[in-house]
């Protein structure tokens, strides 16, 4: 959508010259609002600053000066028509949808993950830190935790208070610093410019990451020890930055990084792994290359694939044919009650999706489900690909045929009468008239309608977790199940085994990006020469 | 921007019929002088088995929310004790909905409304603002940036949902009132729809003709006088039925809110509702039978209300071009 931003209005041949004097004119109430919401905007960019500058945060300082710039040379200046009317809802658009996206692309080269998630140089401080050995004479500092952040993730930083000579520090993984202006009480740190200090309950809530924090210092390092105090301990592991490499000065064994699948390890040569720590790495197109050769998901991949696409064709047709032949078949001036119907059959389009996909997953219940009840079938619904299948596009027609309806409906008003009766005129009446005449044109109409329905299913996540979470799995294959769209079968695989594979899965919700706008491209071609028809 | 309820295509659809004005006053002058009473088997023939057909489709139609009905009044409220027509009537699923303080019904069913109620509004008018100029402008980048609509919104949101979780963990610690696990925060996330009724009120604008803001022009009244004074009226329709569209959309939007909303407190109806039902599929049906009844009842409401709209909304318009 940038280039929407961006565009200068060409001079449009239907408006008198007019406007542009006019456009000066707004009223004294346009030009307060105006005025008051930049004001607003500035104002609040303003209050940001400080902080995010004082935390590093560039990312997020440029992105909140440059909405302002865009806002203020948008409104502020009389150019650029179309871009008043666009801006807002573009702005929403490109931060919460566009920039999500390219993040997730950015992701999807990394291997971010369970047991990933640091950075290299964090990972080194923290193997570092863990060879720690607290020597009998170490020093020792009362500790409080502070944090710029929250107070269960951080960042956080030791705020660190030497007894004897009562000289205060900061230390974070990048280092020690001394501390001025700091709140001493009873030798401990009590309040610190920037800092919400932990109460002790907290600290201990938040010992999973405050554990292996470790403060760097010459030949050692600082570490926690209990939750009011630290200890400055020696450390036999150094790192060379120029080798890469982590050498045990006591041993003289060299550790390099290796590579195991995503994840990187410290290992020696006869493969003894320093620690189980990885880091976040960019891996290239190693995700992708995994999605097409990794075994597992390629040998699944076809079975879902063409399952997917025929859910997705099935949903469509099935909704769409039950739509338009109640809609033809209501659509009458001699039915009396048309409203009566129509107020009727948009129930279930108006209760919500989730209420109504768990309902029906009970109806599929073996022993007490209404569907087996009222039916007098013992059939076990979920427990066989087919019937599961079959349930689920029953259910998913229960909940689109009213949306279809409505469509169907709206479109064949939109017809014009005469035309049908030159048809008719013309001998082509009944099922040939409709099929020359109305279906065409109902379809150029609701083609798009379509297409959108179909990428919609494609993506259909909603179905298959609320009602067979992918089921039924077979013993020899519990990783793919026998109703498993792609979404739900790669969200799986990508969150299910052995922990969040995070910059897996989002090379995968890149791919399914790619497939479904090709489709939907793919089909808009084929509907636009639809659309010259007529 | 497509979240997560089957409703949701709508969204983006219905443009097209609505590019497509519809003439129905033609139609109604040549239809009405033909209708003739009917009767017997001709009758049967041409209107009755109209009636016959919508019956079967009404079945259809309503038995699941029966049983909604039904289970919210059983008072034993199982799934195997639960059929379509009650055979005892209490309210103890109501009470134990409404009283129990572990789950805070009236707290969610607040934050749900008060989030559809101001993110509709906001997205109808950022759609309706950007639809204007898609149908009145002329300017590079209009067809292109029309398409990457279309296509933008056929990517689900919660695709990226670890892209956003990260980017609220960061904003949170910068303005904690906007991050993860805030109402704030949440809309916000769902503002990325903020462009998806363009497509339909575009096509709306299209039959709204050009003379109309042209005359204003002329009159010298400012572009904001011409849009909020004549424009924004004249579409009223199509913003009731896009309105509702994104309502619906939003009220059953279950995952972002899975992720973003895990205080007790915070959470929607979706989300809560869920825990109910989840944390004992068989016995706890009741109670969610009963949530669920009051969840739909609004939007139900709504819709009957608005429902003059809706067809005559995504078809013709309140101005015949």
């Amino acid at each position: 959508m940038a280039m929407t931003l961006t565009s200068s209005p060409t001079p449009n041949p239907t408006q008198p010259k007019r406007t542009r004097q006019a456009r000066t004119s707004g009223g004294t109430l346009a030009l307060l609002v105006k005025v008051v919401t930049l004001g607003v905007v500035i104002g609040v960019a303003f209050a940001l600053t400080p902080s995010l500058v004082g935390q590093g945060r560039w990312g997020f300082f440029a992105a909140i000066w440059v909405i302002v710039v865009a806002l203020v040379a948008t409104y502020a200046t009389g150019r650029g028509l179309p871009a008043k009317y666009l801006l807002p809802g573009s702005l929403f658009l490109l931060v919460f949808v566009v920039y999500p996206v390219v993040a997730t692309a950015v992701l999807s080269t990394t291997n971010f993950g369970d047991g990933t998630r640091s950075t290299k140089e964090e990972t080194i401080t923290q193997i570092l830190g863990s060879s720690v050995v607290q020597a009998p004479d170490a020093p020792r500092y009362n500790l409080a935790v502070g944090t710029t952040g929250s107070v269960t993730t951080g960042p956080f930083t030791f705020l660190l208070v030497e007894p004897t000579s009562g000289d205060v520090f900061a230390g974070t993984p990048d280092g020690l610093e001394e501390l001025d202006g700091a709140t001493i009480t009873q030798d401990f740190v009590t309040a610190a410019d920037g800092f919400t200090i932990l109460t002790p309950a907290q600290v201990n809530a938040a010992s999973e990451v405050l554990g292996p924090f470790t403060v760097p210092t010459d030949g050692g390092a600082i570490r926690q020890l209990g939750i009011r105090q630290a200890f400055e301990g020696i450390t036999v592991l150094q790192y060379d930055e120029a080798t890469d490499t982590i050498t045990n000065t006591q041993t003289g064994a060299r550790y390099t990084p290796q590579q195991f699948g995503d994840s990187r390890f410290f290992t020696s040569d006869d493969g003894e792994r320093l620690s189980d720590q990885s880091w976040l790495a960019n891996i290239g197109f190693d995700n992708y290359q995994r999605v097409f050769t990794d075994s597992r998901i390629s040998g699944d991949f076809l079975g879902i694939f063409v399952w997917t696409v025929a859910f997705a064709t099935l949903s469509v047709a099935t909704t769409f044919l039950l739509g338009l032949g109640l809609a033809m078949t209501l659509n009458d001036t001699r039915v009396r009650g048309q409203k009566f119907y129509r107020s009727i059959l948009l129930l279930p389009y108006a209760i919500p999706g989730f209420i109504s996909l768990l309902v029906w997953a009970s109806f599929y219940n073996r022993e007490f489900g209404l569907i087996n009840n009222l039916t007098g079938l013992d059939i076990n619904w979920f427990g066989n690909a087919t019937t599961a299948k079959f349930a689920i596009l029953l259910t998913n027609l229960w909940l689109g045929f009213p949306y279809m309806f409505l469509v169907a409906t709206g479109a064949l008003q939109s017809i014009p009468a005469d035309l049908k009766e030159a048809a008719s005129i013309d001998g082509a009446s009944g099922f040939y008239g409709f099929r020359k005449v109305t279906f065409p044109l109902l379809l150029v109409g609701v083609a798009p309608l379509l297409v959108a329905s179909f990428a919609f299913n494609f993506n259909n996540y909603n179905v298959i977790a609320f009602l067979t979470e992918g089921g039924p799995f077979s013993p020899q294959n519990p990783t793919a199940g026998g109703t498993d769209l792609l979404i739900s079968y790669t969200i799986r695989l990508a969150f299910g085994f052995g922990g969040a594979q995070i910059g897996f899965a989002a090379a995968i919700s890149v791919l399914l990006f790619v497939i479904t706008g090709v489709m939907a491209a793919a089909q808009f071609r084929l509907t636009r020469s639809l659309e010259d028809v007529n | 921007m497509a979240s997560t309820t089957p409703q949701d295509t709508r969204g983006i659809a219905g443009g097209a019929s609505a590019a497509r004005p519809a003439k129905r006053s033609t139609k109604r002058s040549t239809k009405v002088p033909e209708r003739v009473r009917l009767t017997g088997r001709r009758w049967w023939a041409e209107v009755g088995w109209r009636h016959v057909v919508g019956a079967v489709a009404i079945a259809f139609a309503v038995f699941p929310i029966l049983y909604i009905i039904s289970a919210a009044f059983n008072p034993i409220g199982s799934v195997g004790s639960t059929d379509l027509i009650p055979r005892a009537f209490s309210l103890v699923h109501f009470e134990a909905l409404l009283t129990d303080p572990n789950r805070p019904f009236l707290r969610w069913f607040a934050n749900t409304m008060v989030i559809c109620t101001v993110v509709t509004v906001a997205q109808v008018f950022c759609s309706a603002l950007a639809a204007y100029a898609f149908s009145r402008f002329r300017f590079k980048g209009r067809r292109g940036g029309l398409l990457s609509l279309l296509l933008i919104q056929m990517f689900p949101q919660f695709l990226a949902a670890v892209a956003l979780f990260t980017m609220f963990t960061e904003i949170g610690d910068v303005v904690p009132g906007v991050g993860l696990n805030t109402l704030l925060g949440y809309g916000l996330v769902l503002m990325g729809g903020a462009l998806g009724q363009v497509w339909l009120i575009k096509g709306f604008f299209d039959t709204v003709p050009k003379e109309l803001d042209e005359a204003a022009v002329m009159d010298g009244a400012g572009h904001a006088t011409i849009y909020f004074r004549i424009i924004l009226p004249l579409i009223r329709p199509i913003l009731a039925v896009t309105g509702l569209l994104a309502f619906i959309g939003i009220i059953g939007e279950f995952l972002l809110a899975s992720i973003f909303l895990t205080g007790v407190s915070n959470k929607t109806l979706a989300v809560g509702l869920f825990g109910i039902i989840d944390a004992d599929r068989s016995n706890n049906l009741g109670v969610f039978a009963a949530g669920a009844l009051m969840t739909a009842l609004p939007v139900v409401l709504l819709f009957q209300y608005l429902q003059r709209y809706i067809v005559g909304g995504l078809t013709s318009g309140a101005v015949k071009g």
